[in-house]
């Protein structure tokens, strides 16, 4: 693999190179442009291809009929304000108390991970496999359904609030096991010995020092999984909830089809941006300090 | 367990043997690292141990403190036995300070956070008796004005002297050191070498795997020589380091001092030790 790779290389850069030099020394002026000349025209090429595209797009589109359904301003306006308390506040609720739960549930998994005993390390791998490679979505029907029925008689508490958090902690706790794990492994083993030739135990070296280094770490990827959680709260939609539970996206479809109109979906998607947006711009400013503070 | 012991004590004569390391063995997979080792240090004492890279030196001493598991025999500390699967090995290694070739700082603390948690934690010292403790550990390296630096803001040789100080603020009764200066630079070397100068001086016992010869040849009680997982040659170090028994030791000594004159493959593969 990787011998075709280079070898294919190497062939491209010949060729540039003998048609480079081929071009300087005999024909020096054939094509009657320079390499910079060539770059500007390619480059113009291309703008002139996206004004085109764009232009086609405004022309052709019946805007008309898209702000008709899309952006009727007194449709939007009815929306507020129980599209922030009700529908952004339930969306916010979901995301963290899926998130916490996901956490903890991570933190177990990843450690049962890099546990010396097989079958806590076979189980958190099953568990890891199984819920990464399923939809959230039918472990979402899954809670619903399936839970009551395996174990009749139990209402998960909580109500709804109970099953989002069980549906997204499940889902989110394979990813979040993984993360935590790659960020307990990437504390250099040199802290755990330090610790231990200190007369730390396993267990507190790892609370005290591994722990907060590891923790360190995660922060970027884990931000990104509670954008990520943000937006898979909206599989509440199939749960069937009261009005009392609706989220944005629930929110805005419900508003949707009364009004048959798509305004409500717009609104609905802004309220999203409104919040994933700052948070994914957190995760850049993380990483790129976490990238600066690598020792 | 317990007449092991006592015949182990019936045996030495002269002053309680801090360190004693009976018929040791230690393989990686089928790699035998120690093929037998049998070493004494006294209270008080400082024995340097040297030899060429892979010659099992760093494994031994990470034996006495059991960061690594013996695959035969007996280690003995201060009486008690640590190979000893009963044994309560945090509680042994607090009696224990060791020194890692990489420092191994917590860099998430600063230098005062660094001497204060592994007393709070382990030895269950109130917050303010571990400030004076720490206070006077980095006191005693010439860091006190670091107090409240994070590692990264120091030099190899300062944290270095921070990691000895780290270890000291346990009590320990005996001190570890893995070539605790092979990771810093040269100019770098010398604070550290009279920081174990001076705590040698103080009486503590200590076992140190270096490559400094003068060290070794002015602090050393007696200098151990491994090679190829055995002790080839034990002494004084005026004799071992200065009239060598062994042809092996002899060619180990030529090399170090003259590292020019090695052949070409001479020089084994370096075994990774900070990755291990």
């Amino acid at each position: 693999m990787s011998e075709t790779k280079t070898g294919k290389k190497g062939k491209t850069g010949e060729t540039e190179t003998t048609e480079a030099t081929a071009g300087a020394q005999l024909q020096p002026r054939r094509r009657g442009l320079t390499r910079r000349q060539k770059r500007a025209a390619s480059r113009g090429l291309q703008y002139v291809v996206f004004v085109a595209a764009v232009a086609a797009l405004a022309v052709t589109a019946d805007w008309g009929g898209l702000r008709n359904q899309f952006a009727q301003s007194d449709l939007a306006g009815q929306m507020f304000p129980d599209i922030i308390t009700l529908a952004l506040k339930n969306t916010v609720l979901y995301t963290v108390s899926g998130f916490v739960f996901g956490l903890v549930l991570g933190m177990v998994v990843a450690l049962m991970r890099l546990s010396s005993v097989g079958p806590y390390r076979w189980a958190a791998g099953i568990y890891i496999e199984v819920f990464r490679g399923l939809p959230a979505l039918l472990i979402f029907i899954f809670v619903a359904v399936a839970v009551p029925l395996a174990f009749p008689g139990t209402e998960i508490p909580g109500g709804t609030y109970g099953k989002v958090a069980l549906g997204l902690g499940l889902v989110s706790a394979a990813y979040m096991a993984e993360t935590i794990r790659a960020g307990i492994q990437a504390v250099p083993k040199g802290q755990m010995e330090a610790a231990r030739s200190l007369g730390f135990s396993h267990a507190r070296a790892m609370v005290s020092i591994i722990m907060p280094q590891a923790f360190r770490i995660v922060i970027p990827p884990m931000t990104n999984q509670l954008v990520l959680l943000f937006k898979d709260s909206s599989l509440v939609l199939f749960l069937g909830v009261t009005l009392e539970e609706r989220e944005l996206a629930k929110f805005g479809r419900d508003l949707a089809s009364q009004t048959a109109n798509s305004t409500p979906i717009l609104v609905a998607g802004l309220c999203y941006l409104l919040v994933t947006v700052p948070l994914g711009f957190v995760v850049r400013r993380l990483e790129a300090k976490a990238g600066e503070a690598t020792r | 367990m317990t007449t092991n012991t006592e015949t182990a004590n019936t045996e030495t004569t002269a002053g309680a043997p801090e360190i004693r390391v009976r018929d040791l063995h230690k393989s990686f997979g089928d790699n035998e690292v120690l093929r037998g080792i049998d070493l004494e240090i006294r209270q008080g004492e400082v024995v340097c141990v040297i030899g060429p890279s892979g010659s099992g030196k760093s494994t031994l001493l990470r034996c006495v403190n059991l960061l690594e598991e013996p695959t035969q025999g007996q280690v003995f500390v201060g009486g008690t036995e640590i190979t000893d699967p009963d044994v309560d090995i945090d509680a042994v290694r607090r009696r224990i300070g060791m020194v890692f070739q990489q420092f191994n700082l917590f860099p998430h603390l600063t230098v005062t956070e660094n001497l204060t948690l592994p007393q709070r934690r382990v030895l269950k010292r109130d917050k303010a008796e571990a400030a004076r403790v720490a206070a006077e550990n980095l006191q005693r390296v010439g860091l006190a004005e670091k107090a409240t630096a994070y590692p990264s803001s120091l030099s190899g040789g300062q944290q270095q002297r921070v990691a000895i100080a780290r270890a000291l603020a346990m009590g320990p009764e005996v001190m570890l050191f893995d070539e605790p200066t092979s990771a810093l630079d040269p100019e770098l070397v010398g604070d550290v070498l009279a920081v174990m100068r001076m705590l040698a001086n103080d009486g503590m016992t200590m076992m140190v795997v270096t490559h400094e010869m003068t060290f070794a040849r002015e602090v050393a009680d007696r200098v151990v020589f491994m090679d190829g997982g055995v002790i080839v040659e034990e002494g004084a170090p005026a004799q071992v380091i200065g009239a060598p028994r062994h042809e092996r030791t002899r060619h180990f000594l030529s090399r170090l001092l003259d590292p020019a004159t090695a052949e070409v493959g001479e020089t084994p593969e370096r075994m990774d030790k900070a990755g291990r």
